[in-house]
């Protein structure tokens, strides 16, 4: 049998929305699924269902064949007995403990020198053995960070739960750690939870999308599926209308990486080097940034010209939304004015421009 | 110099502190996690002797306590003496009495601990018991040590219940302050001067300890 996390949280709040979130997706080869969603859709909510720190009101939860939480047949695990590792937004490590005494934290059960050993082999693998006899008052935001990924880690914990994991960090650290964090998570060999609202994250975090939308989870899958072909117009909003292509890198050259998408008859595209791209990649552009071109005579400064046919067409208000087959499938949302002008229908020929600048590069470093 | 009385009172203060500390911490934990909505009702008890003349808690407990209640007859019967006079019923008396002194900063301490720090603990396997002494109860720390110390200097200068419940039997019932009260109305104003000094030394010299302990806590508390 397929080992698997199933959900149905239901959760009322006085004079608050209403969480009746349902989901499942297998746990096997531990995979990174991303709680995705606008603030107060429901994402902490689930999160601190799955971990029996907060009680639902009704539902089930059912991990790899176990009943954590029943309402129906009155079974509530505790989060003691779960053993699911919880980052905390802000990292919440024990201000009063040493680093060492902190990662050693939940191994109780350890002998005294199988605990020191566990501790040292995490600090290790995590980076951080020279910090074990401070104090988390002396470390930085990433340093933090790490600590307590080891300390969630170290009881092996038969699920990770990350509640928005980079957002206590400034800026730049925050885009040094994205790549990071998906490394140390690949390595964790636990199936993860990631709880965020920022595309960029979700798309260097996740294998599996999991949209929530008001309080319900409305669509699950690939990320750059869902990204790419959301299943309706809330998803849409919320996930961003973007074009989502898995991508390998090519080659760089002055500050710019070619990178290659929808496989060996896909299409090239040019964009501004990001720093840190290694092999695969996600090259996302707005739909907006797409220009459409039927001349391709006039001189433009686009360095991406793909050329294709109209795959589909969709008039929204005074937007069409155009799909274009280019070797991949591009959509552009263009003035209706605009695509009835160029006479846009089904099949006919149109080339799809984007200047290098609007195609944005997201490492997966794996 | 009063020895006996600065012993007995000394004793008196201890023994309350240690029994509040026994009773209070649970209760005050009780305080700042149930749930339970006539919690309210508990809070207005334990906070009385705030606003209670010292003698109407001494009147009740000698009323529900003296050697002609049920319940008196059960303590005469438990500690083989009955109530009134006694160190054990002024000992009962000092605790009630200092109730709030040692549960309202307990309370404060303990609610001030981050939440997601016990949360986090209880993830991590920890039960919420263990998770009291490893967590919580260290991070609370300055705040039972000021209300274990608010107690101690509280019982050590109470008067109107000691009074009431214990009355003046030297070596037994016969603290500092009603030693400085006898000597008050014997005209015996250099004695009284001894003790009440005496008095006011301790006291001042318990808080400016608590202060510098606390100062210190606090500091170390900013620079995280």
């Amino acid at each position: 049998m397929e080992r698997t996390l199933n959900f149905d949280v239901v959760r009322r709040f006085v004079r608050g929305p209403v969480i009746s979130a349902q989901a499942g997706w297998p746990i096997e080869g531990a995979p990174v699924t991303v709680l995705f969603g606008p603030s107060g859709s429901g994402k902490t909510t689930v999160l601190r269902a799955l971990a029996g720190l907060d009680r639902p009101d009704s539902g089930t939860i059912t991990f790899d064949g176990e009943t954590w939480f029943d309402s129906a047949r009155a079974i509530d695990v505790p989060p003691q007995a779960r053993r699911v590792g919880l980052l905390f937004q802000d990292y919440a490590l024990f201000p009063h403990l040493s680093v060492a005494a902190n990662i050693g934290y939940g191994l109780h059960r350890l002998g005294r020198a199988a605990r020191e050993a566990r501790v040292a082999e995490l600090a290790d693998r995590l980076g951080v053995s020279e910090l074990l006899p401070r104090h988390p008052a002396e470390l930085s935001g990433g340093q933090r960070q790490r600590v307590a990924l080891a300390r969630a880690l170290a009881p092996r914990p038969r699920l990770l739960l990350l509640d928005e994991p980079l957002s206590a960090l400034d800026a730049p650290t925050r885009e040094l750690l994205r790549g990071e964090l998906r490394q140390l998570l690949e390595q964790a060999l636990v199936p993860a939870i990631v709880v965020t609202h920022d595309r960029l994250e979700a798309l260097a975090l996740g294998d599996r999308l999991a949209v929530l939308v008001d309080g319900a989870i409305r669509q699950v899958g690939p990320v750059h599926e869902v990204f790419s072909s959301p299943m309706d117009v809330e998803v849409a909003r919320v996930v961003g209308t973007e074009n989502v292509l898995p991508a390998r890198l090519v080659r760089r050259e002055g500050g710019l990486v070619v990178v290659r998408t929808g496989g060996p008859s896909g299409a090239e595209l040019v964009a501004v080097d990001p720093g840190g791209v290694e092999d695969e990649t996600y090259a996302c552009i707005r739909a907006e940034e797409v220009v459409l071109e039927t001349d391709d005579r006039h001189a433009s400064s686009a360095q991406n010209r793909l050329p294709g046919v109209v795959a589909a067409r969709r008039d929204e208000g005074p937007l069409s939304r155009i799909t274009v087959a280019c070797g991949v499938r591009l959509v552009a949302l263009v003035t209706r004015a605009s695509a009835d002008r160029l006479e846009l229908q089904l099949g006919s020929p149109v080339s799809a421009a984007i200047k290098a600048p609007a195609v944005r590069i997201v490492a997966r470093r794996t | 110099m009063d020895v006996a009385a600065l012993i007995l009172s000394v004793e008196l203060a201890a023994l309350t502190t240690a029994i509040l500390l026994a009773l209070g911490l649970p209760l005050a934990w009780w305080l700042v996690t149930s749930r339970w909505r006539a919690k309210f009702l508990v809070e207005a008890v334990v906070a009385l002797p705030l606003v209670l003349p010292p003698t109407v808690l001494g009147f009740y407990l000698l009323v529900g306590l003296g050697p002609h209640s049920p319940a008196g007859r059960l303590f005469a019967a438990a500690a083989g003496h009955p109530f009134p006079f006694s160190f054990t019923g002024l000992l009962v008396a000092s605790v009630l009495y200092s109730l709030p002194f040692a549960v309202q900063p307990f309370a404060g301490a303990l609610a001030g601990v981050d939440r997601r720090l016990v949360e986090a603990s209880h993830t991590l396997g920890v039960s919420r018991l263990a998770t009291f002494f490893r967590v919580t109860l260290p991070l609370a720390w300055p705040g039972v040590v000021a209300g274990a110390v608010l107690a101690f200097a509280h019982t050590l200068g109470e008067f109107g219940v000691v009074l009431m419940v214990g009355g003046n039997i030297p070596g037994r019932t016969r603290t500092l302050s009603v030693a400085i009260f006898d000597h008050v109305e014997a005209l015996e104003y250099a004695a009284a001067h001894r003790t009440a000094g005496l008095l006011l030394a301790i006291s001042f010299a318990v808080l400016a300890l608590v202060y510098a302990l606390q100062r210190r806590t606090v500091l170390q508390w900013n620079g995280r």
